[in-house]
């Protein structure tokens, strides 16, 4: 369970995150909203790459943001990236080992461990290739197999399924729903694909400019008069 | 369904036997090696002048600074133009030690380098809040800092007090060896082990945890830092490594010299240093090696021609320029490329003409 109570982050004078307050209680949760909402922001945040102006989180009844940030791997959170983010010059087993060896797992079972991620991503025929020499779904997937491995407790997915094709997106979204049995980790799913979310996520939250406007079971959201706006108003902007 | 399409679209698919075949194609390269290791310590002394061993033996030495250099830039993504200084504290710290102790010289260069290591760390500190350009202009300040502190401290040449330098000696003596390596052959083999040495210990960290790490730092810190790697920590542990290394050279390049003040440490070299890092390839341990080749072996050949030394900072530029352009991961990457290029153009030369031969009749 995460619970958010009032965050507000600003860049000068823009306000990123205004006053944001929500609970994700456990399972696949969606975030959406429109482009600049907001949700990468908040993503940050949990990893401590931006500290808030005002506000607290508290993950499973501990301060998530009094830990400093390389520690928070180490507690139990993962993430990937919007922009993808697998290591090139390393092995997808080595991608994998990397954030297994950081964490408070021991070394007796790592590589069973570290295969065991790989294997959950369907990755295991290229576990020892570069990762610089795979195609870019295969390198999302590494990221997700990075998010699963030992025992996460929170695991952030930021638009896994950007730029993918629908077959990739499909795969994706069945590893996406196999993660809570996999590892009982709280997921939040960030994506503008609707279909993935709603396949996904039993409830889903809406940012709007910094601001929770909507959150419950996700059909709901999604018929929410509140929420269209906000996406009709972006479609018209762009 | 798209698992199967997902891996049949991943090209160079290995079977998960992977593993064992890279350790097999290990232990061939570790046979190719130790053939070379052995050459190098028994067949090239003896086809050598004692001119050329004295370079090689320079080599050796400016090969481990290099691959100091190339495990910040090449491992890590630092750009550090202060090891030049490094290694001639690594020097000043053997001499003294060496002026002073009666100490076996390896407890010498192991003393030189870890004193390096804690003095190269504080030059790596700004790394901790920069990189790139503003990170080489603070390491080459430092370094030109510490040039400035040690010309006007002198090099050691066996007075008292701190400095241990007397200006008023009139026989000056030389630099101690090791009682095992007093002659130019046997120090040039003294030089090529300890080099050898400092390879494997660069080797055990890349290979392993640190290497990791490192790698991810490298692409990106956002990445390093959610996988849990303390990036501050794994940045100091690199510049502490390349530190002790280039400390421990340091110690062999007095013995090499025997009267240090005799060599100008300047600022610049560290520039020097870095475009032949660059060239010889930063990303490669071999790249190391072409890097002390180039910066110690081809001087001594131009000299020996009777043509300047000076004008291989033309070269070195115009090196640099063609590796950033073309061939980032230098000449080590670029060179058997070229070659079996090279092979393939002869191969379909002398296909073709095999071709025209046979049709004239
Ligand atoms: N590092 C930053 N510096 C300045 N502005 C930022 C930074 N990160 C995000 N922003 C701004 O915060 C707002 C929210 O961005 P973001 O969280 O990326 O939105 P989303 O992920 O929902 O598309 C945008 O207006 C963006 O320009
Ligand atoms: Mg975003």
């Amino acid at each position: 369970m995460i619970e958010v109570s009032e965050l507000t982050v600003r860049f000068g004078g823009v306000t990123s995150l205004d006053g944001m307050s929500v609970r994700f209680e456990a399972g696949t949760c969606g975030l959406i909203g429109p482009n600049g909402a907001g949700k990468t922001t908040f993503f940050n945040v949990l990893s401590g790459f931006v500290r808030p102006a005002e506000g607290h989180v508290r993950a499973f009844d501990e301060d998530l943001l009094s830990m400093a940030h390389f520690r928070r791997a180490r507690w139990g959170l993962r993430r990937t990236f919007q922009t993808e983010q697998a290591i090139e010059s390393l092995s997808v087993y080595d991608n994998v080992a990397l954030v297994h060896e950081h964490s408070k797992l021991g070394r007796a079972n790592r590589r069973g461990e570290v295969l065991d991620a790989i294997e959950f991503v369907g990755l295991r025929d290229v576990a020892y290739v570069k990762v610089g020499t795979l195609g870019v779904g295969s390198r999302r997937l590494v990221e997700v197999a990075r998010a699963v491995v030992g025992k996460p407790r929170l695991v952030l997915l930021d638009e896994p399924a950007a730029g993918l094709p629908d077959a990739e997106t499909a795969h994706l979204g069945e590893l996406i729903r196999r993660i809570p049995e996999h590892s009982e980790a709280l997921t939040i799913l960030v994506d503008h694909d609707m279909s993935l979310v709603s396949s996904c996520c039993p409830v889903t939250a809406v940012l709007d400019f910094g601001k929770m406007i909507a959150s419950g079971p996700t059909a709901d959201v999604l018929r929410n008069e509140q929420v269209v706006r906000a996406y009709l108003g972006a479609e018209e902007f762009q | 369904m798209s698992t199967a399409e997902l891996q049949s679209a991943t090209p160079l698919a290995t079977p998960p036997s992977a593993p064992r075949r890279v350790e097999r194609a290990d232990l061939v390269r570790t046979m190719v090696i130790a053939v070379l290791l052995v050459f190098v310590l028994i067949g090239l002394p003896q086809m050598l002048s004692v001119y050329y061993i004295d370079s090689m033996t320079q080599v050796a030495i400016y090969s481990v600074v290099a691959l100091g250099l190339g495990v910040l830039v090449g491992r890590v993504g630092l750009i550090s133009l202060g090891q030049a200084a490094v290694l001639a504290i690594g020097a000043w710290v053997a001499a003294r030690l060496l002026f002073a102790t009666s100490l076996p010289y390896e407890v010498v260069l192991l003393a030189s380098g870890v004193i390096t290591m804690v003095l190269g760390t504080l030059v790596g500190l700004p790394a901790l809040r920069m990189r790139g350009l503003y990170l080489a202009l603070i390491t080459l300040m430092l370094a030109g800092a510490i040039t400035v502190a040690l010309a006007s401290l002198n090099f050691p040449n066996g007075g008292h007090g701190f400095s241990g330098y007397n200006g008023t000696f009139v026989h000056i003596p030389s630099l101690r060896r090791p009682g095992i390596a007093t002659t130019d052959p046997a120090y040039f083999r003294y030089s090529v082990i300890v080099a050898a040495l400092m390879f494997l210990l660069v080797l055990a960290h890349v290979r392993t945890r640190p290497g990791r790490a490192w790698a991810a730092i490298r692409q990106s810190e956002p990445a390093a830092l959610a996988a849990g790697i303390n990036t501050t920590l794994y940045k100091l542990w690199a510049f502490a490594l390349a530190s002790f290394i280039t400390g421990v050279a340091g110690g062999v390049l007095a013995g090499a010299v025997r009267y240090l003040y005799s060599i100008d440490f300047q600022t610049q070299d560290s520039i020097t240093l870095l475009a032949v890092v660059l060239m010889g390839g930063a990303y490669s341990i071999w790249g190391a090696i072409v890097a002390g080749l180039l910066l110690q072996l081809l001087p001594a050949i131009l000299n020996n021609a009777g043509v300047s030394p000076d004008w291989l900072i033309i070269l070195f530029g115009i090196g640099v320029l063609q590796v950033l352009t073309t061939a980032p991961r230098g000449i080590v990457d670029q060179l058997p490329r070229d070659i079996s290029r090279l092979g393939r153009r002869l191969g379909g030369l002398t296909r073709r003409s095999a071709a025209s031969h046979g049709e004239a009749p």
